[in-house]
């Protein structure tokens, strides 16, 4: 749908779906984890806002409630947690940079695409108005992948993993006006016990292989009594 | 009247050529208060062309008619890019025989001549510079070319003034393209015309000057032109970034009125750009020079994501 036809605040709903997009690639490339998490954070506030934005000009109610949860959960309860589990791991002044960044970039770029060519079909139905979004939030979802994948520090692949689950409530919002609010309950916390669990495991992989980078973990063997 | 308007076109690329020294004097100005100190009057650029021009242009033995011709290239090339770029008014001739991609090719001959000059004396420093220029522009140029595709796109034209027309009459409409292509471009813009994280231009740092170390072996009114030819650019880029994203003000007609309100904006857009400029490389520092491919693939990275955008959001389909 061409932008001429939406109304002042849902153009602001689009540049801050784009916007989100942009933090995903921010998220791809830093080095440092704790910059990474501040992008987690806005990531997380741009897409509360979008959805107070389609719940504010739409007949979703529920959707401000959503908009809250979003905000608190993803926007400062996670990332404050994911900050002290770093500074208590000592990771703080960490940096691991990529070793192909501008390759990384291009793989991204074409995800994008790839991902608007995927939801093409979802787009020439003329649903509403944030049907543009549906390819931007795919996009975010694939880019968490790529990043979970890239990555061999277990914190980044957390952030990676958080970021996906951004996009598919952004894809959610855009494109069906948000589940219902027990799903949602339930993916909210089923969210934060991950972020727990991981909390515990990053201290216990720590604990056996000393390092935090999961690559390490392919060179262990289980002791055998023979040798 | 179509005498009027070359006239009018004439007198905006003279404008153009005019006002380049005050804008960098603008910004040293700015940026010494910044610094705590009283800086140079800002007409001091003006006095130091005036003073290389009165002095001798002396020329090393192995100097080649090349090196004494680029100069004079360099800077023709960059007057004719600027000139194509609406400072005041749109609707000139000027503008509409061209478009961008003219624009982004004539900036390209002045930088070959620049480079090839800067090699062709044999010295070490010419030699570095003219290659770290090169490893700079080929990064910069496909980023703004992709920043200006998005605008084009958006316009249905290549040409500048029809950009511009296309962004004033949609004005109330906010575009995840142009954030993304505006971001885009004013790092292009740093890293082109040699600001503070990519070049220092206030240094003759051996080891990090990049265009300082090109024009080394100039003198006299060659240097001065050399210096010239690097303010206007900074003025292209800047009325090119003031114009196109903000073009409140610009006279759409040639009468009195509308040129002089339209020159008092944009000198004042100028103005506010120039402060901005001088307290981002306050507040900066100097990267290094492999740092600088991260910082253009960001730039290449920010109109590649503009293009999409306005491919995703804003047509749909």
């Amino acid at each position: 749908m061409n932008l001429q036809h939406l109304l002042q605040l849902q153009q602001l709903m689009v540049v801050l779906a784009a916007m989100a997009l942009f933090t995903s690639f921010v998220l791809l490339e830093q080095t440092r984890l704790v910059a990474a998490i501040h992008a987690f954070a806005w990531q997380g506030m741009l897409v509360a806002m979008v959805t107070v934005i389609v719940a504010a000009s739409g007949a979703h109610a529920h959707l401000f409630f959503s908009a809250a949860l979003t905000l608190g959960l993803k926007a400062l309860l996670i990332p404050w947690m994911l900050h002290r589990l770093v500074r208590r791991l000592g990771l703080d002044r960490h940096s691991e940079p990529l070793r192909r960044p501008a390759l990384v970039i291009m793989a991204a770029l074409a995800l994008v695409i790839f991902s608007y060519w995927l939801v093409l079909p979802i787009v020439r139905q003329e649903l509403i108005f944030t049907r543009n979004i549906v390819a931007v939030s795919l996009a975010v979802v694939l880019i968490g992948l790529l990043m979970m994948v890239i990555r061999n520090q277990a914190v980044a692949q957390v952030l990676g993993f958080m970021s996906m689950e951004n996009g598919l409530f952004l894809a959610a919002v855009s494109a069906t006006g948000g589940m219902p609010l027990t799903v949602e309950l339930g993916v909210a916390f089923d969210v934060l016990v991950a972020m727990v669990l991981f909390g515990v495991f990053f201290f216990q992989i720590r604990a056996s292989i000393d390092s935090l980078d999961v690559d390490r973990m392919n060179r262990l063997t289980e002791r055998t009594d023979e040798q | 009247m179509n005498l009027v308007t070359w006239g009018l076109a004439l007198w905006q690329a003279l404008l153009y050529v005019a006002l380049a020294p005050l804008l960098v004097g603008w910004i040293r100005k700015v940026k010494a208060r910044l610094q705590n100190r009283r800086g140079a009057a800002i007409w001091q650029p003006y006095w130091d062309i005036y003073k290389l021009f009165g002095k001798e242009a002396r020329m090393a033995h192995t100097a080649s008619l090349l090196f004494r011709a680029a100069p004079y290239l360099v800077f023709t090339a960059t007057w004719l890019a600027a000139a194509a770029i609406p400072l005041v008014a749109t609707g000139l001739p000027t503008a509409a025989i061209a478009d961008v991609i003219v624009i982004a090719g004539l900036l390209a001959l002045a930088r070959f001549f620049l480079a090839l000059a800067g090699m062709d004396v044999g010295t070490a420093f010419g030699g570095m510079g003219a290659s770290r220029e090169m490893l700079i522009s080929a990064l910069a140029e496909p980023a703004m070319l992709m920043a200006v595709f998005t605008l084009a796109m958006t316009a249905h034209s290549t040409n500048l003034v029809s950009v511009v027309e296309h962004q004033l009459t949609n004005l109330d409409l906010l575009q995840p393209s142009y954030l993304f292509a505006l971001a885009g471009l004013v790092l292009v813009a740093i890293a082109e015309t040699g600001r503070i994280p990519v070049d220092n231009p206030s240094t003759h740092l051996e080891l990090t000057m990049i265009h300082e170390a090109m024009i080394l072996e100039y003198s006299g009114r060659h240097l001065a032109l050399m210096e010239w030819a690097a303010q206007l650019k900074l003025l292209l880029y800047g009325a090119l970034l003031a114009n196109i994203f903000f073009p409140w003000g610009i006279a759409r007609e040639t009468t009195g009125g509308a040129l002089g309100l339209g020159l008092a904006v944009v000198i004042a857009k100028l103005a506010l750009l120039g402060v901005v400029l001088a307290v981002s490389e306050t507040v900066l520092a100097k990267m290094r020079l492999f740092r600088v491919p991260a910082f253009l693939n960001l730039a290449l990275l920010l109109a590649l994501l503009g293009l999409l955008s306005h491919v995703i959001l804003e047509v749909g389909a």
